[in-house]
């Protein structure tokens, strides 16, 4: 624990640009988006200062951003960059290359809609159209969070037997523009904390020549996923491990979800990001009127951590599950499908309800939460998912 | 400038044993390419293709050099990120030594999908070499028109038939897309020119910034002739002035190779069964046109030469 608290009030984006600058990556190549722009901007800024050590590469596209990481990653460079939405989306490719190619290459991202419609506004619909390409998924709740987990996911990433990049997401605007007093620590208490990073092979040692990115046809490529898939699952161990050792070192820790007055609680509602904010004040107002209900927020989405969610709802009689996007298929939203697909396996399951909210930046009022809450309550759900404050 | 006996004594960056069809001109390029970059340690990159899918079947690699491949459209984009990690460790002192990075591409690769990287990596003056190993269609997903696909060529989309005569529009010039840069060296070569290929890497790599190579490459399959006369097309490309072998040295034009005589572009289209149908009486105004158009690019390319030479 830090003697004396370094308070600082910045914003989301800028607090993701710290993380970077103290990190201070070899490689950082990025294109502007809103509303994300503002972490390479910032950035660039610390570049042009001499405060980093970083080559950064001003690309021409999100996806060369991610294709210089990669071939910076592959060459032996810690590589970072940053993006949203549509950016997102044009790196899409790339993002199951940079995880297949076992590259930890860690990524700011700003959850904003998907177009069409345009809009620049927060939702996830960008991040979960992302959830099966490779890259772990950190959705931070506040400006605190998005600092402290950059930092992790370079160690997370870069530990042995994970090798897997990963996103670090704040809801747009919501979180990459709202100003709040975060806890910054020392330049050279993260630089201690990440270590340098030291791949086994790497373009740039010449003297060991290897060959990156060959065909895999049918008699490897599925033993090559299997160890993807194997790195992901060994992830959750790795995201307490670091999450636990951060906490000691620094007094915050992190796990893969975290509960609030979940305990007793007899309806609860999973959600992930800034709404977890939102639904604790309902909390506290709810439990003063003696209404007993909690919270269970995901932090990390990818790898899915089925195990803490059961154990942690295995005795709630209800649960509303939040989603910030709707996965099309008609059916129910992805983290309201996965959470149910895990709950399965208990012989007593709560009733889980769908809500999907917020869609290109709607607003999600206490109200609407404490409206969800009652309805859990109530016990009257059905099978139907809820859209919640949209004019039908 | 190199002779046989002393390009017989360098390493073999790229060995033998690969899965290039037989005859096929990538190889050679390739091949003679990393002769040519044997003097200094070298990273390639690749863009999907031929080259790519032939050299490296997993757990084999013809490469004796590191060498990356991530996708189809960002050989160029890879390059950066490898050359500004090479900037970065460098600096860092992990890296001591003078490193040098290729990038091959096929015209897919380096025309269309990947012109975009292609041009960013380019402006931002990273050191690397652009190869464009260019048989003028997607050669890799069986022959498909591309931008640098010739007029009147039959390709798989954009084939003749009753009312089409194969590719109905000319190809576009990415070697001046590339000299618009403003880079220090852009080049074009073809195979058969195997000295100036060679001299032409190596004067791009000694060149601290972007360089690029744009080689033309017969390909048996896709041109349709025999494996025996890659060669003999690739020279003949040159003879009839079609592809002009030239350079371009901080906006300075050389025209490295004037034929003595112009041969008519006839000898070389009727060596290919992808201009057969253009033999046909009713399509005759074809040729006359790719005539046309080669007198008049070979004329304009004199120009430039005394233009930019004054």
């Amino acid at each position: 624990m830090s003697d004396k608290k370094n308070l600082k009030a910045k914003t989301g984006n800028e607090a993701m640009a710290e993380a970077m600058r103290q990190i201070n990556p070899d490689v950082v190549a990025a294109y502007p988006i809103t509303p994300a722009t503002e972490i390479v901007q910032i950035f660039s800024q610390f570049v042009a200062d001499g405060l980093v050590a970083t080559e950064f590469v001003a690309v021409e596209s999100e996806h060369s951003a991610l294709s210089a990481c990669i071939g910076a990653s592959a060459a032996g460079a810690r590589a970072m960059t940053g993006t949203s939405s549509q950016g997102l989306a044009l790196m899409y490719e790339m993002m199951y290359i940079a995880a297949g190619l076992r590259l930890p290459i860690v990524m700011a991202e700003v959850n904003r809609a998907l177009s069409a419609p345009i809009n620049i506004h927060g939702d996830q619909s960008d991040t979960m159209c992302a959830r099966d390409s490779g890259f772990l998924q950190i959705y931070c709740e506040n400006s605190q969070e998005a600092y402290d987990s950059m930092i992790q996911a370079v160690r997370i990433c870069e530990h042995p037997e994970v090798l897997l990049p990963a996103t670090v997401s704040t809801d747009g605007f919501i979180i990459s523009h709202c100003l709040e007093a975060i806890e910054m620590l020392k330049d050279e208490q993260v630089k201690e904390f990440v270590g340098t990073y030291k791949p086994k092979h790497w373009l740039l040692d010449v003297d060991h020549p290897f060959t990156l990115g060959a065909i895999d046809l049918q008699d490897y490529y599925f033993e090559h996923k299997r160890q993807e898939i194997e790195a992901m699952r060994k992830a959750t161990k790795v995201v307490k491990e670091i999450g636990q050792e951060f906490g000691r070192k620094f007094g915050r820790s992190y796990d893969m979800l975290e509960t609030y007055k979940l305990e007793d609680a007899e309806a609860a509602i999973v959600v992930l990001g800034s709404t977890a904010g939102t639904v604790k004040v309902v909390i506290d107002e709810m439990r003063k009127q003696g209404k007993k209900v909690g919270l269970l927020k995901l932090r990390v989405f990818r790898p899915f951590p089925f195990e803490d969610i059961r154990e942690a709802l295995k005795n709630i009689k209800i649960v509303g599950v939040m989603d910030r996007h709707d996965g099309y298929n008609a059916y129910v939203p992805p983290v309201c499908s996965e959470v149910r697909s895990c709950l399965y396996e208990l012989d007593k399951r709560p009733k889980i309800a769908s809500y999907v909210y917020g869609l290109g930046g709607r607003d999600i009022t206490l109200e609407m939460i404490t409206g969800i809450y009652n309805e859990l309550l109530s016990g009257k759900i059905s099978a139907e998912v809820k859209y919640s404050g949209v004019r039908e | 400038m190199a002779n046989l006996k002393e390009l017989a004594t360098r390493p073999e960056l790229l060995s033998g044993g690969h899965r290039l069809c037989a005859g096929c001109g990538a190889g050679i390029i390739a091949r003679q390419v990393m002769m040519a970059a044997a003097d200094k340690p070298v990273v390639v990159t690749n863009a999907t293709g031929c080259l790519e899918v032939s050299t490296t079947i997993y757990p084999f690699s013809a490469w004796k050099t590191s060498w990356f491949h991530s996708a189809f459209e960002n050989a160029a984009a890879s390059c950066s990120g490898i050359e500004a990690a090479y900037k970065a460790l460098k600096r860092t002192g992990k890296v001591d030594k003078d490193i040098r990075f290729i990038a091959f591409g096929g015209d897919g690769g380096t025309y269309d999908i990947g012109l975009q990287s292609l041009s960013g990596a380019m402006e931002r003056r990273h050191r690397m070499l652009y190869v464009c190993y260019n048989n003028e269609a997607y050669m890799n997903t069986g022959i498909q028109r591309s931008s640098s696909t010739p007029l009147g060529a039959y390709t798989t989309t954009a084939p003749n038939g009753k009312v089409k005569k194969g590719k109905e529009q000319v190809r576009k010039n990415l070697t001046e897309i590339l000299v618009a840069h403003n880079i220090p060296y852009v080049a074009q070569t073809a195979i058969g020119y195997w000295n100036d290929l060679i001299t032409k890497v190596q004067k791009a790599l000694d060149t601290a910034g972007p360089t690029f190579i744009n080689v033309i490459q017969p390909c048996r399959l896709g041109w349709g002739y025999s494996p025996e006369d890659t060669v003999t097309l690739g020279r003949l490309a040159v003879e009839t002035c079609l592809w002009p072998v030239y350079e371009v040295v901080n906006g300075k034009y050389k025209i490295n190779v004037k034929p003595k005589e112009k041969k008519p572009i006839i000898e070389y289209l009727k060596l290919q069964s992808r201009f057969k149908h253009l033999f046909k009486p009713e399509n005759e105004s074809v040729i006359t046109e790719i005539q046309r158009n080669i007198d008049e690019h070979w004329a304009w390319l004199h120009l430039m030469e005394e233009d930019t030479n004054k």
